[in-house]
C-alpha cells in the first residue's frame, strides 16, 4: 500500500478562497469588530454627544493602557501563559519615574530606568516560568503582590505630581490640531500594534507562539525552543507594562503606588473577549484590538448615557461570559446539525 | 517510613513552624503582639475571614479550577446581609444570616453552572462573574453604606465576642475547615475531586461524575464566601460596596502558599487555611518587626515565589528518588541471572 504514502495526498490543499473569505467574514474577530461597529452606531443614535470629536478622543486616550498591554498579553495567553503582574509592573514604573523625577533626574532618564524596570521584571517573570517550569498563574500572582509592594513600599501613600507641561502634552496632543479625535500618542500604539501583529502572524517566532500554546510536547519534539519563546513573551509584557506606567504617570500628572490597581483584569478581559482561547493557541491580533475598543466604547456609551458608572463593571463581565459561552454554543448547535444530517443521510442511503 | 517523620515532610509541617517562629520572634520584640486579652484575640481574629475564603478557593483549586469571584460574593453577601437588617428589621437574625449564605449559595451556583454546563474555563467565567457581581453589588449600593448603628447589637457583637478567649468567628472558622477537611479527606465525592483534578479526562474515563462534582465544588466555594460575607458584616459592622476588594487573589495566595498546587489534585484545605494565617499574621507583625507597613506586600510576594519554588524543589528530589527505587528493582534480577 505506497499509494497511501503519495506525498501530494499527504499535504493539505490550500482552502479555496472563496472558503477563506467565508471563515473571516463569518469567524470570531469579524464578530468582534461588527459588534464594535453595532456599539457605534447604536451610540451615536440613541446618546447625545456620542460620537462628537471630544468622546473619541477621551475614549481613545482612556483606552490606550489596556490596548497597549493587550498585544503581549495576547501573545503570552496564546502561548498558554498568563501574566497578572502586568498592572502592578504598571504602577512600579509609574512610581520609579516618580521618584527619579523627584530626585533630580531628568525626565527622560527616569523613563529609561523605568523601562528597564520593566524588561526586568518581565524577565523575572520569564525566568520562574520558562526556565524552572512554574505556573504563570501562580508565579504571576507572586509578582502581582511583589512588584505592587515595592511600588507601595517607595513612595507609600504619597504622590508625585507638577511633572514638566510640555511632557505632560507629548501624550494628549491631537494629532491634526485642535478640537480633532486622534491623540497624537495613538502613534506608539500602532506601531505596537503592527509590531505585535507581524510578529505573531508573519514569523517564525509567532508561529513557535502558536504551537507552544497548542501543544508544548509536540512543538519541543518539532525543534520549537518553548522556553524561550515563553520567556521572551514575559519580558514584552514587561516592558509594554512598564511604557504604560510612564503613559499613565504623564496623563493623569500623577505617580502613586496603587495606579493602575486591578487593572490586570480588565487586560485579560479585553483579551478574551477579542476571541483569544485561555488554553492558547488560538486568537488573534485584530480581535484583540476589537475586543479592546469594545470596551472602552462600551464604557464611554454608558458613562455619556448616564449610566452609572459601576453598572459598567456588570456590562464587562456578562460581555465576558458571553463571549466564551456563545462561540461555544454556536459550535455545539453545528455539530449536532452536522451529525443529524450525516444521520439522516445514512439512513436514507441504507434504505435504499 | 514512619509517623513522625511523614509529618515532617507535610507541607503543612512546614507552614505551622513559619507561623510559630514569625509569632514567637515577634512576641519577644513586642510582648502584647500575642499575649493580654486584645493580642491573643487579634491573632485568632484577623485571619478568620480569609482563612473561610481560603477553604473555598481550595476546594475549587484542588479540581483544577479557580475561583475568582469569592471577593465579589462576599462583598455582595455582606451587603445584602447589612440591608435586610435595615430594611426587613422584623427579621430574626438567624434568618438572615441563612439568608445571606443562601445568597452566597446562589451565586455559586451561577458560576458552577457555567463553568461545568457550558464547559468554559473557570478563570474565564469567575474573572466575569467578578466584574458581575461586584457591578451589581456597586449599582445596589452606590455611595451608601450600612452603619454599625444599624444593625443589631447581637449581630455586631458576635463578631467580636470570644469564647473562652477565642472568637468566635476563629471558632467558625475552624468548623468550616474541619468538615470540609472531613469531607475531602475521607468520603468518596471529596476523594473525586482530587481524581478530577489530577487528570479529568482519566476521571470522565474511570466513570466519574466530573461535570456534577465540578458544580458542587463552586456551590460549596460560593456558600463559603456568603459565609465570609454575612461575618465581615457582623465583624466591621460596617458595609460599603468595596467590601473583601482584592481578596480572590489573597486567597488563591494563601492556597498556594499551603501547599494547593494550582495545577490541581494536590494540597489539602489545612494547608490553604495555614497559608491564610501566615499570610496574615505576616502583615501584622512585619510593622512590629522593623519593616515598614508599606513593604508588606513585596515580603508577600516573595515569600509566595519562595513557596512555590520550594515545591518544585521537593518534587523534582522525589521523582529522583522513586526513579532510583525502580532503578534498582529493575536491576536486581539482572544480577542474580548473571550469578
Amino acid at each position: 500500500m505506497t499509494t497511501t504514502l503519495d506525498p501530494v495526498r499527504q499535504t493539505p490543499k490550500p482552502r479555496p478562497a472563496a472558503q477563506r473569505w467565508r471563515s473571516l467574514l463569518l469567524g470570531r474577530d469579524a464578530a468582534v469588530i461588527g459588534l464594535v461597529a453595532l456599539v457605534w452606531i447604536a451610540g451615536s443614535v440613541f446618546v447625545d454627544n456620542f460620537g462628537k470629536p471630544n468622546t473619541v478622543y477621551f475614549l481613545l486616550l482612556d483606552a490606550l493602557p489596556i490596548l497597549l498591554i493587550a498585544m503581549p498579553m495576547t501573545m503570552v495567553i496564546i502561548s498558554a501563559e498568563i501574566d497578572l503582574s502586568v498592572a502592578s509592573m504598571l504602577g512600579l514604573s509609574s512610581v520609579v519615574v516618580g521618584v527619579l523625577f523627584q530626585g533630580g533626574w531628568p525626565i527622560w532618564a527616569a523613563v529609561a530606568v523605568a523601562l528597564a524596570v520593566g524588561l526586568v521584571g518581565g524577565a523575572l517573570n520569564g525566568f520562574l516560568v520558562a526556565t524552572v517550569g512554574l505556573p504563570s498563574l501562580a508565579v504571576t500572582v507572586a509578582t502581582l503582590a511583589l512588584f505592587r509592594g515595592i511600588a507601595v513600599g517607595l513612595l507609600g501613600t504619597k504622590a508625585v505630581t507638577g511633572f514638566p507641561d510640555e511632557h505632560k502634552d507629548l501624550v494628549s496632543d491631537r494629532l491634526f490640531g485642535p478640537g480633532t479625535a486622534i491623540p497624537g500618542i495613538l502613534l506608539v500604539f500602532v506601531v505596537l500594534a503592527i509590531g505585535f501583529g507581524v510578529l505573531l502572524h508573519f514569523t517564525p517566532f509567532g508561529r513557535a507562539t502558536y504551537a507552544a500554546g497548542m501543544s508544548a510536547r509536540t512543538s519541543r519534539f518539532s525543534g520549537v525552543n518553548v522556553p524561550a519563546v515563553k520567556f521572551w513573551l514575559f519580558v514584552a509584557t514587561g516592558f509594554v507594562s512598564a511604557l504604560a506606567g510612564v503613559y499613565w504617570t504623564l496623563r493623569y500628572d500623577s505617580a502613586r503606588g496603587d495606579n493602575a490597581a486591578g487593572f490586570e483584569l480588565a487586560v485579560v478581559a479585553a483579551v478574551l473577549v477579542g476571541g483569544v482561547s485561555i488554553f492558547g493557541g488560538r486568537g488573534a491580533i485584530p480581535g484583540v484590538i476589537a475586543g479592546a475598543l469594545l470596551i472602552g466604547e462600551l464604557r464611554a456609551v454608558l458613562r455619556l448615557a448616564d449610566v452609572s458608572a459601576d453598572a459598567i463593571n456588570i456590562a464587562t463581565g456578562v460581555l465576558l461570559i458571553v463571549s466564551v459561552i456563545v462561540p461555544r454554543l454556536v459550535t455545539g448547535l453545528h455539530g449536532r446539525w452536522r451529525r443529524a444530517r450525516r444521520s439522516g443521510l445514512e439512513s436514507t442511503s441504507s434504505s435504499d | 517510613m514512619s509517623g513522625v517523620s511523614t509529618l515532617l515532610r507535610r507541607r503543612e509541617f512546614g507552614v505551622v513552624v513559619a507561623i510559630g517562629v514569625l509569632i514567637a520572634v515577634t512576641t519577644v520584640i513586642s510582648p502584647s503582639f500575642a499575649t493580654g486579652t486584645d493580642g491573643f484575640r487579634n491573632l485568632l481574629l484577623t485571619p478568620s475571614l480569609l482563612m473561610i475564603l481560603a477553604v473555598a478557593q481550595g476546594i475549587v483549586i484542588i479540581t483544577k479550577n479557580i475561583d475568582l469571584s469569592v471577593s465579589a460574593v462576599l462583598g455582595l453577601t455582606a451587603y445584602a446581609t447589612g440591608r435586610m437588617f435595615v430594611d426587613l428589621p422584623g427579621l430574626p437574625i438567624p434568618v438572615v444570616i441563612l439568608l445571606g449564605v443562601g445568597l452566597g449559595t446562589l451565586l455559586g451556583a451561577v458560576n458552577g453552572t457555567l463553568v461545568s454546563l457550558g464547559r468554559v474555563p473557570s478563570l474565564v467565567i469567575t474573572l466575569g462573574t467578578l466584574y458581575a457581581f461586584r457591578g451589581i453589588d456597586i449599582a445596589w449600593a452606590g455611595g451608601d453604606r450600612v452603619n454599625a448603628g444599624e444593625l443589631p447589637r447581637e449581630f455586631t457583637t458576635m463578631g467580636t465576642q470570644t469564647v473562652l478567649g477565642v472568637p468566635v468567628l476563629f471558632v467558625v472558622a475552624v468548623a468550616v475547615l474541619a468538615v470540609v477537611a472531613y469531607v475531602l479527606g475521607q468520603t468518596r465525592s471529596g476523594r473525586e475531586l482530587y481524581a478530577i483534578g489530577s487528570d479529568d479526562a482519566a476521571a470522565v474515563l474511570y466513570g466519574l461524575r466530573v461535570r456534577r462534582r465540578v458544580f458542587f465544588g463552586f456551590l460549596a466555594s460560593g456558600t463559603l464566601a456568603g459565609l465570609a460575607g454575612v461575618l465581615f458584616a457582623a465583624r466591621y459592622a460596617s458595609v460599603s460596596s468595596n467590601a473583601g476588594t482584592g481578596m480572590e487573589l489573597e486567597a488563591v495566595a494563601a492556597a498556594v502558599l499551603g501547599g494547593v498546587a494550582i495545577v490541581g489534585g494536590t494540597g489539602t484545605v489545612l494547608g490553604a487555611v495555614l497559608g491564610a494565617v501566615l499570610l496574615t499574621t505576616i502583615s501584622r507583625a512585619l510593622p512590629t518587626l522593623g519593616i515598614g507597613e508599606f513593604w508588606q506586600q513585596a515580603v508577600l510576594g516573595a515569600l509566595i515565589i519562595g513557596a512555590i519554588l520550594l515545591d518544585r524543589v521537593i518534587a523534582a528530589r522525589q521523582a529522583r528518588r522513586l526513579r532510583s527505587s525502580h532503578a534498582s528493582i529493575a536491576v536486581a534480577p539482572a544480577k542474580e541471572a548473571v550469578t
